[in-house]
């Protein structure tokens, strides 16, 4: 499960309303707790670099990469993952994100139609590359609650 | 020559959780076919079917980017740092407009 706050959910959405047509793409700053809830505190907002076909692609560099980690690594906190848009597509993972995904990132897709967000997914790719499975989002964790997990 | 293979977070459940793995290589190849060898479930996430790195994998020796150097056959030296970079990709459909 990946708990994300309405607040950073917002901030997805808005970022993909912003950058429609083109796709827009970002990180996740998170921890990551063993009892299978991830959680995101802190988006690193990236620029799509596929300025060749940004309606329908999206790139991020390997110095993008790792100004990400650094920015987790400041926080104290993992790099938990991706998020991007689909310009005017349903938000599931499309072949082309199957091929270049590795395991254990979570995979979160806005959907975006006509400039307005609609679907937000998560997605994870198994450990045969065969396939992504879909990973429930919900809300932050309420204080108190799982503190014990 | 003793280097040291970093390995990426996403990785690490095919490595033991460890974070980096020191093999003898003298060329980045040979380390990652030691890497590959011992732990051959990291193998599928870094090459293709035909034996290929990965196009969105990218390889750094020390800090410099292999593809600029001699590929695979860059050759290490002791105490070099062989890093997996990632360069993430993906989108909605085809390519084009």
């Amino acid at each position: 499960m990946l708990l994300l706050a309405k607040k950073l959910e917002q901030e997805i959405r808005d970022h993909g309303a912003r950058d429609y047509p083109h796709e827009c793409c970002g990180a996740m700053l998170g921890t990551d707790g063993d009892a299978g809830a991830r959680e995101v505190r802190a988006l690193f907002p990236l620029i799509n670099r596929r300025d060749d076909s940004p309606r329908n692609r999206f790139s991020i560099t390997p110095e993008d990469f790792r100004a990400a980690e650094r920015a987790a690594a400041e926080r104290g906190l993992d790099l938990l993952g991706w998020y991007h848009s689909h310009p005017d597509h349903p938000a599931r993972p499309s072949e082309f994100d199957r091929e270049h995904a590795w395991p254990w990132y979570s995979y979160v897709i806005v959907s975006v139609d006509g400039g307005v967000p609609k679907d937000l997914t998560s997605w994870q790719l198994e450990d045969d590359r065969t396939k992504f499975q879909p990973e429930v989002v919900g809300p932050e964790r309420v204080a108190g609650q799982g503190e014990k997990d | 020559m003793a280097v040291k293979v970093l390995i990426p977070t996403p990785l690490r459940q095919f490595t033991g959780k460890q974070s980096s793995i020191e093999c003898n290589a003298a060329t980045v190849a040979e380390a990652l076919g030691s890497l590959t060898g011992t732990f051959s479930e990291l193998r599928k996430h870094l090459f293709t079917e035909d034996g290929k790195i990965r196009s969105f994998v990218n390889v750094y020796l020390n800090d410099e980017d292999i593809r600029f150097l001699d590929k695979e056959n860059t050759r290490t030296k002791d105490g070099d740092t062989i890093s997996i970079v990632p360069s993430i990709a993906g989108g909605s459909r085809r390519a084009g407009k």
